[in-house]
């Protein structure tokens, strides 16, 4: 029991699990801090595995796969985006439509491309990511009790990376830079941006189409690096646990990759007591499941205290007000 | 040789589908000078200057921005031509520091951090020159209105404004504050800077500007030295015809006690105290007027009163029988309590309805409006006619939906359904907040008429003129504490310095 709860094995897996949730966290994060609700993070992240799984098996190569995922999941992101920022239509409503049609159309084209029953075929080693190996690593695996849990930070794909360096990056972006401080504004009080002379429709349009970037490579981790292939409805839920996350980090970048890293935690321990007995009781996976869910309601109903969205989420721009 | 002026409107034209905003509006305003533009809601004062700001297109017409000929399609235009803008509604992200929203839209580089510091060293500057100190830290949501409004000048001058346009910035202030916007305004234009100044509040126009511009339905229908015209002109001059601006009302003969607040405190869901415990009593035939800047208690204490809201400690006795665990505003209006709430859209009518279904709501289970469950819908109708006609709410049509009246005469259709129950206690909240000239004497004349009909009733105005002339005491609030107790002609110093929280011991 314990050794499945702080093993590396289990550590690398936390890591491995939490990227995609990061991806599409951040997704979330751009999208609501400009006053767009994305509710669609999972459609988009969906269709993004479909079409990168799709790619990689014609194309043969990871980075195409990439790219065609990016552009897919963006393309869902104008959608989205077209209705809520042009149309004034309700975004739970567009981002749920989003979400159906990820999921129908994923199965409908990979049936008739594939004829594999929806899935894609699995994805030969060299058309996935290289994995990336830290220099200087393999002389520090020989320290003793340390030494196998510094090696948790080597031998990832090269998206798992890339994960982390957004991280950084979008919390640099959003606090320093003029492109962030606007985008926050206009979630806040879009009338103040429209009034000091800057767009509001092209800073939102702005922010769907970065998450639709970083839906696309939350997908294409799944898909490519993660399961090797597309199975039917594969991102399980993990964007609405990237919305959890979103509301359990208050919208905020470097909290919200601690809240994809535990819940990250939570999925890789999941995946190991798998069969795993306490005192003859075997523990119901689903139970593990279920705790990023619960964890999300109860601290948030009383521990961490409010969460505050930023204020103009939702609510479709107008002039007159 | 001769300065052209900073803002020359020529034959300015805007329609909003069958309302004709702006009718062919000339406009001159001089550099230097402080221009006010008055008229009654609606009169197009608004729409001229969204224009001028670059929110709307003009259908026709041309702008001259210091002589020269100029087009202006979005605040970007405007904000180069040095045009700066005070909104109403302010427009500031509160979450954002003073010198964040300062920056916004100025920001100069890729990067937000010179612009931060030029921008601390630049408000250091102004709160020097101009008295416009604020913290440039300070998160601007936890600020004091007044402090919001000075970040919204500092905005526009950061972005190099010198013609500043102000759209009412005074309802939201004290009396103290918007002596000191006043000054501040007045050493803006010793500094040659241009300010036009766009209120209803006629005493504004007299204490500040230069020369003065009336309009009325979208026209122009005046241009006045301000030192060469009068109150009672511009007044006429705004409605179209003589206006009574003081009312005209007899002594009060005041009765028996209708109302008996006693000692009554009240907390908010954080513990904060923000009614301490107040006593005040309204008698029968006079007008007790409640006093106070916006937030100080007044508006808690109408909801305690209403029943809507149950006081923490303290009682509260109406027609001698003190409010219980059961005292709903259903109960109290039964027993003889109308209430006119100070937020109108949300509180006092519902916007999506019928004029005749807003005109009964709080009675819609009045027995003469159909039996048991059932609603008759003719009553209600002849009903909201009737009041209509009585209380001159234009149009008169109880078919149309509430939100399509003005608010002047949405609150002629609020106040015409709680005086028609014929209430022993009548409460108001801001009877005239956001209502024209026309209709505020209306709705004053109706309230005396009560009070001569040996009615009680509890006046709650952040307009201090309004609580001078209508009522026969005035009670002054500060920090949810009663300040004190004025006969209704005291001083308007005298109020002004208890509603800022100072007692003459004090003092």
């Amino acid at each position: 029991m314990l050794e499945i709860l702080f093993s590396p094995e289990t550590i690398s897996s936390t890591v491995r699990m939490a990227v995609p949730l990061i991806f599409a966290c951040l997704a979330g994060l751009w999208s609501e801090r400009s006053g767009i609700v994305d509710i669609g993070l999972e459609g988009k992240m969906l269709a993004a595995a479909f079409a990168s799984a799709a790619a990689a098996a014609y194309f043969g190569n990871a980075w195409i796969a990439l790219i065609v995922a990016i552009a897919v999941s963006v393309s869902f992101s104008l959608v989205h985006g077209y209705a809520a920022i042009n149309q004034r239509g309700n975004q739970v409503v567009s981002g749920v439509a989003i979400n159906m049609l990820a999921a129908g159309l994923a199965v409908v084209l990979g049936n008739e491309w594939f004829r594999e029953g929806g899935r894609t075929p699995q994805i030969p080693p060299e058309a996935q990511f290289a994995v990336f190996n830290l220099p200087f690593m393999s002389s520090l695996t020989g320290i003793p009790v340390v030494g196998p849990y510094l090696n948790v930070i080597s031998g990832h794909s090269i998206l798992v990376y890339l994960a982390f360096i957004f991280v950084a990056l979008s919390a640099w972006a959003l606090a320093k830079t003029r492109f962030g401080l606007r985008l926050r504004a206009v979630g806040e009080n879009p009338h103040a941006v429209d009034t000091a002379g800057i767009s509001v429709a092209r800073l939102r349009y702005q922010a769907v189409i970065i998450a639709g970037i970083l839906c696309g490579l939350a997908g294409t981790y799944l898909a490519v690096a993660l399961q090797g292939s597309f199975v039917r409805d594969m991102s399980a839920g993990r964007g609405f646990m990237a919305l959890a996350a979103l509301i359990f980090a208050n919208w905020r970048a470097w909290p919200s990759m601690w809240a994809c890293l535990l819940f990250g935690y939570l999925q890789a321990v999941g995946l190991r007591m798998q069969g795993v007995k306490i005192a003859d009781f075997e523990v119901p996976v689903q139970f593990i499941n279920m705790l990023p869910y619960v964890m999300t309601v109860v601290l948030l109903a009383g521990f961490i205290g409010k969460s505050i969205p930023p204020r103009a989420s939702g609510i479709p721009y107008s002039k007159d007000r | 040789m001769q300065t052209p002026p900073a803002i020359e409107l020529i034959g300015i034209d805007k329609r909003f589908g069958a309302v004709h905003a702006n009718k062919d509006v000339n406009l001159s305003v001089a550099q230097g000078s402080i221009h006010g533009i008055i008229g009654e809601n609606g009169a197009g004062k608004s729409t001229l200057m969204s224009i001028l700001f670059g929110f709307y297109a003009a259908d026709k017409g041309e702008i001259r921005v210091k002589g020269e000929p100029v087009r202006i399609k979005s605040s970007t235009d405007a904000i180069g031509l040095g045009i700066g803008m005070v909104h109403q509604h302010f427009m500031l992200v509160e979450p954002f520091t003073v010198l964040e929203n300062v920056i916004l839209g100025a920001e100069g580089s890729a990067m937000i951090g010179p612009a931060l510091s030029k921008a601390r060293s630049e408000l250091t500057r102004l709160a020097h020159d101009y008295e416009l100190d604020v913290d440039p830290d300070a998160v601007v949501g936890e600020l004091p209105v007044g402090l919001q409004q000075r970040v919204e000048i500092l905005k526009a001058l950061f972005k190099g404004a010198d013609i500043l346009i102000l759209d009412e910035p005074t309802g939201v202030l004290t009396p103290d504050e918007a002596d000191h916007l006043f000054r501040i305004l007045g050493q803006l234009r010793d500094e040659g800077k241009t300010v036009i100044l766009i209120t209803h509040k006629l005493r504004e126009i007299m204490a500040i500007t230069d020369r003065v511009t009336v309009m009325r339905r979208g026209e122009v229908v005046a241009n006045y030295e301000t030192k060469k015209t009068s109150v009672e002109e511009l007044a006429e001059a705004m409605v179209g015809r003589r206006v009574l601006l003081r009312v005209d009302k007899g002594p009060s003969r005041p009765g028996e006690m209708v109302l008996d607040v006693r000692d009554v405190s009240w907390r908010d869901r954080k513990g904060v105290l923000r009614v301490d415990s107040v006593s005040l009593q309204v008698r029968k035939g006079e007008i007790v007027g409640i006093a106070g800047v916006s937030g100080n208690g007044q508006s808690e204490l109408l909801d305690l009163i209403a029943g809507i809201t149950t006081p923490s400690a303290g009682e509260i006795v109406f027609e001698n029988s003190v409010y219980g665990p059961d005292c709903t505003p259903r109960v109290l209006r039964g027993e003889g309590l109308a209430h006119v709430p100070e937020d109108r859209q949300h509180r006092g009518l519902i916007t999506a309805f019928d004029a005749s279904e807003s005109a009964i709501l709080g009675w819609h289970w009045s027995e003469a409006l159909g039996e048991s469950f059932h609603l008759d819908r003719e009553k209600v109708i002849n009903r909201c006619k009737e009041e209509m006609e009585e209380f001159d709410v234009r149009p008169p049509d109880p078919l149309l939906k509430s939100a399509k009246f003005s608010g002047g005469n949405q609150q002629k259709l609020i106040i015409a359904r709680e005086i028609k129950s014929n209430p022993d206690l009548l409460i108001v909240g801001q009877p005239t907040r956001g209502v024209d000239i026309g209709a505020i004497e209306f709705i004053h004349r109706r309230i005396i008429a009560l009070r001569d009909a040996g009615k009680a009733i509890l006046l709650v105005s952040v307009e201090l003129d309004e609580i001078r002339s209508l009522s026969d005491r005035i009670i002054v609030m500060f920090a949810g504490k009663v300040m004190g107790e004025r006969p209704g002609d005291a001083d308007e110093r005298d109020i002004g310095l208890l509603m800022a929280g100072v007692t003459k011991e004090a003092a």
